[in-house]
């Protein structure tokens, strides 16, 4: 082999492995169908009117109990209310407690993980032990402990979920602090001169918050579904709001006449989740790549 | 000797492995005749570790195997199942791998994973087992046989795991034993023993596989080599006829490549000849800044410096015992030792990543190990580091304009408030940087994970050099590199010191690589330095027994 074709064949591989990385980049269907998805979600909470094709709240008595039609794409309820519209009016509530419930679970495990691993042992150890507890029990009853202290309603259960989602991402948080920490790429940082606080900013932060926010992602699906449970117990949001969790519990009772008043929200919720965590994947795997 | 295929225990004819749409082994023919060790060398993806394994039938998920033949021991194995496959692993052919902790299992006393191939193969009593256990754990020189088939592999040192391994490999007293880079985790001196025994096993009639990285190794032990590169044996024939007077470039840049014995500033990589065929080496110039010029201050002095380690016993562990050691202004200071000896913490030390217990490390005659971190902070610029695993050391969300930016910064970096520089002059400083290390533009774009691990090392030394330092601890700079891309970093170390006037202390295993690259040498075992002294002395005669064994044991090239 000459000397040319030498470098030639270096040159070739290089390519290739240039191209393998762009192929990598490239999002998957099922991305792009759960990206649309949201997308679609986002909307609904935005433009409720304008998305839904009639106003979730007007009762009709003629119109009870129809099954899906042209008129009504996801049928009506006992009150003659278009099921379709009473979704897409519960998008929003949905969404807002997943979210909300999930940012209020990432702050408290922020703080009791930042706590951990920068307070110093005693700290570490009493938030370490604190977790554990948390932990042992079951997070929907932790949810339902909360309820039963501070009573029912969207706003205790949107904080019960956060609450009892909170334990985990403590841990998680805590181990990637201490983790990076102790990476050679902080030491490098140490090495060149930088002072702790420039180190935090630029690469504990960063590198430690960030799979966090795959990590919420994956977790609002978690949460919608929490949040559902409790309404469906009549724990959350009460039954005339248009929620999904809700209007599962309301229509449980006409299960076996009106099956799309239980199908259609509940559709609404694994789709939800589905698409939130296949997002959430597609992020954790951009994530990985990265590193 | 060339085995006749009459009574060749291992036939390989067109052997071609392919991955998806990527053929990886593209015709590899090699016969083994019993008693006779062929060595397959080449670089990581050459191809040689699939060849290896595809003679198991251990080729890997979806590879596709083909063959013109394919016999061991006189039985066809193409097209084999993986029943015939397994009768055929342990019995025919017995496998050692690069890293017995790994190949053994961790919960199971090494005895009973000797015995299980005796036991799923031959059904043998639990009796005879034993014995034949016993048996083969003495053949493979391990002391105190009948104490260590109770140790699990956790529990043994790198070099008795090794020959448990192979004892594993050779319980059955298979015709065939294929070891796959059987030296490479181990340090030189237990190295030169596991070679030792298995060239043993070799005159013992045993026919032997030997895949290798490692010239030395292969030259110490093969009858025959064979290179690889990308998937194809590009030259093969005797150790003395390939080693000796290798006939193709590649083969013949893998060997110029080899730092051993090539004296101190001496170019290694043919990178800048346009043809590879020149195996002389081009000297150059002598350095522009000449040692002892400033030798009464020393840029970086240990000075009875110990450091201690508590261990799970309660008590402490000594990792640095009583060290004193200099490095003048433009001199490299190799240090060498097996792992464990120390070193690493020493550099930890050099850097004030750690804090000695006892004794003081000065920085150009000033203290350095007894400042407060916010005193020390502004003179880090002046000692660099540079890293075995360059890739760990970058934040892995940074690109590599941003992380040489960051590096460049410098001062305005660190004072949060200082005025930064400007985005043109900054871009300007990145890219001079890349040229300084022999990379081009375009890299500051990519992230370090796509780069290979040559480039990688290059962004690594840039880094170190942005923040012009005054000295460079290098920590086993190479040890993870292929030999050829090992002797361009080692290169531009070189260069890069001579037009710089830099010190360094650099520390690796190889005592070829630190003889290339040392003016002095200080030799570390179990935490003291037991020797220094001009590189060229203490490798020709060494002062200290430790030393001499270093030495002895070192596989060599012979040139």
């Amino acid at each position: 082999m000459s000397e040319l074709e030498l470098r030639q064949t270096t040159v070739d591989a290089e390519a290739a492995h240039d191209r393998e990385w762009a192929r990598r980049g490239r999002p998957r269907a099922g991305t792009v169908i759960a990206g649309a998805f949201v997308v679609l979600l986002l909307a609904a909470t935005a433009f409720p009117a304008f998305v839904a094709t009639q106003d979730p709240n007007a009762i009709s008595a003629a119109d009870a109990f129809q099954p899906p039609s042209t008129a009504h794409w996801f049928g009506t309820d006992e009150s003659g209310r278009d099921i379709y519209s009473r979704i897409v009016a519960g998008t929003g509530t949905s969404l807002l407690i997943g979210v909300t419930a999930t940012v209020i679970g990432l702050a408290l495990g922020l703080l009791l993980g930042v706590l951990a691993s920068f307070g110093g042992r005693v700290v570490d150890f009493g938030v370490g032990r604190l977790v554990e507890v948390l932990f042992a029990f079951p997070g929907l009853l932790l949810a339902l402990l909360v309820i039963v202290v501070a009573g029912p309603g969207p706003v205790t259960a949107t904080i019960a979920v956060g609450l009892s989602t909170a334990p985990g991402y403590a841990r998680i948080i805590r181990g990637q602090l201490v983790s990076i920490r102790s990476s050679q790429y902080v030491e490098a940082a140490r090495v060149l001169g930088r002072p702790p606080r420039r180190i935090l900013i630029a690469h504990l932060l960063p590198n430690a918050l960030l799979p966090l926010v795959v990590l919420g992602t994956l977790g609002i699906g978690q949460a919608i579904v929490w949040a559902a449970a409790l309404s469906y117990l009549g724990l959350g949001a009460q039954p005339p709001a248009a929620e999904w969790g809700a209007m599962l519990s309301a229509g449980r009772t006409y299960l076996q006449t009106a099956w799309w008043m239980t199908v259609f929200p509940g559709l609404a919720i694994v789709g939800t989740t589905i698409a939130t965590t296949v997002l959430g994947r597609a992020l954790a795997r951009r994530e990985r790549g990265a590193r | 000797m060339t085995a006749n295929g009459a009574d060749a225990v291992l036939e390989l004819e067109e052997l071609r492995v392919a991955f998806g749409h990527e053929e990886v082994v593209r015709g590899v023919s090699l016969t083994i005749a019993p008693g006779e060790c062929v060595a397959i060398v080449g670089e990581s993806g050459s191809g040689k570790s699939v060849t290896a394994r595809s003679l198991l039938g251990m080729a890997g998920e979806g590879a596709r195997v083909e063959a013109e033949r394919l016999r061991i021991a006189g039985r066809d194995l193409r097209g084999a199942g993986e029943r015939e496959w397994r009768r055929v692993r342990g019995r025919q052919a017995g496998l050692v791998l690069q890293d017995a902790l790994v190949a053994l299992d961790p919960l199971r006393p090494v005895g009973r994973e000797i015995g299980d191939a005796l036991r799923i193969h031959d059904r043998m009593p639990r009796g005879a087992r034993r014995t034949r256990t016993l048996e083969v754990l003495a053949d493979v020189g391990m002391p105190d046989p009948a104490a260590a088939v109770n140790r699990r592999s956790g529990e043994l040192s790198g070099g008795l795991r090794q020959r448990a391994l192979l004892a594993s490999a050779l319980v059955l007293d298979p015709p065939l034993l294929i070891a796959d880079e059987p030296t490479t985790a181990l340090d030189a001196t237990v190295q030169a023993r596991v070679l030792e025994l298995l060239a043993e096993i070799s005159g013992r009639g045993t026919a032997v596989l030997l895949i290798s990285h490692d010239l030395a190794v292969v030259a110490r032990l093969a009858d025959r080599v064979l290179v690889m590169r990308e998937g194809r044996v590009v030259e093969q024939g005797t150790v003395d006829e390939v080693l000796g007077a290798p006939s193709e470039p590649y083969t013949r840049a893998l060997i110029a490549a080899v730092p051993a014995e090539v004296p101190r500033g001496a170019l290694l990589s043919s990178e800048g000849s346009p043809v590879i065929a020149h195996p002389e080496r081009v000297p150059i110039a002598p350095r522009a800044v000449s040692r002892g010029e400033s030798a009464d201050v020393p840029l970086l002095a240990f000075d009875g410096v110990v450091k201690t380690f508590p261990n799970r016993g309660g008590g402490r562990f000594t990792a640095v015992e009583e060290v004193s050691l200099a490095v003048h202004a433009g001199e490299t200071v190799g240090l060498v030792g097996e792992s464990g000896s120390g070193k690493t913490t020493l550099a930890r030390l050099a850097l004030a990543l750690t804090t000695p217990d006892r004794g003081v490390v000065t920085l150009e005659g000033e203290p350095w190990s007894e400042l407060g971190e916010r005193e020390r902070r502004p003179r880090r610029r002046r000692i660099g580091a540079i890293y075995q695993d360059a890739l760990s050391s970058f934040d892995p969300r940074w690109n590599v304009g941003r992380i040489l930016a960051d590096a460049a910064g410098g001062q305005a970096a660190n004072d949060a408030g200082a005025r930064h520089p400007s985005r043109a002059n900054t871009a300007r400083r990145v890219a001079e940087l890349l040229d300084q290390v022999g990379l081009a533009g375009g890299v500051a774009v990519r992230e370090p994970l796509t780069l290979s691990g040559g480039q990688r090392q290059r962004v690594a030394i840039a880094r170190a050099l942005a923040a012009a330092p005054e000295i460079l601890v290098c920590d086993e700079p190479v040890s993870a590199l292929d030999v050829t891309i090992q002797a361009q970093i080692l290169d531009l170390l070189d260069e890069l010191q001579r037009e710089r006037g830099l010190a360094m202390l650099f520390i690796s295993h190889d005592l070829g690589v630190v003889r290339h690259m040392a003016d002095r040498v200080a030799v570390m075992q179990a935490g003291r330095i037991v020797e220094t002294g001009p590189a060229e002395r203490v490798f020709a005669a060494p002062g200290h027994p430790y030393t001499a064994r270093l030495v002895a044991d070192a596989p060599r090239l012979a040139r």
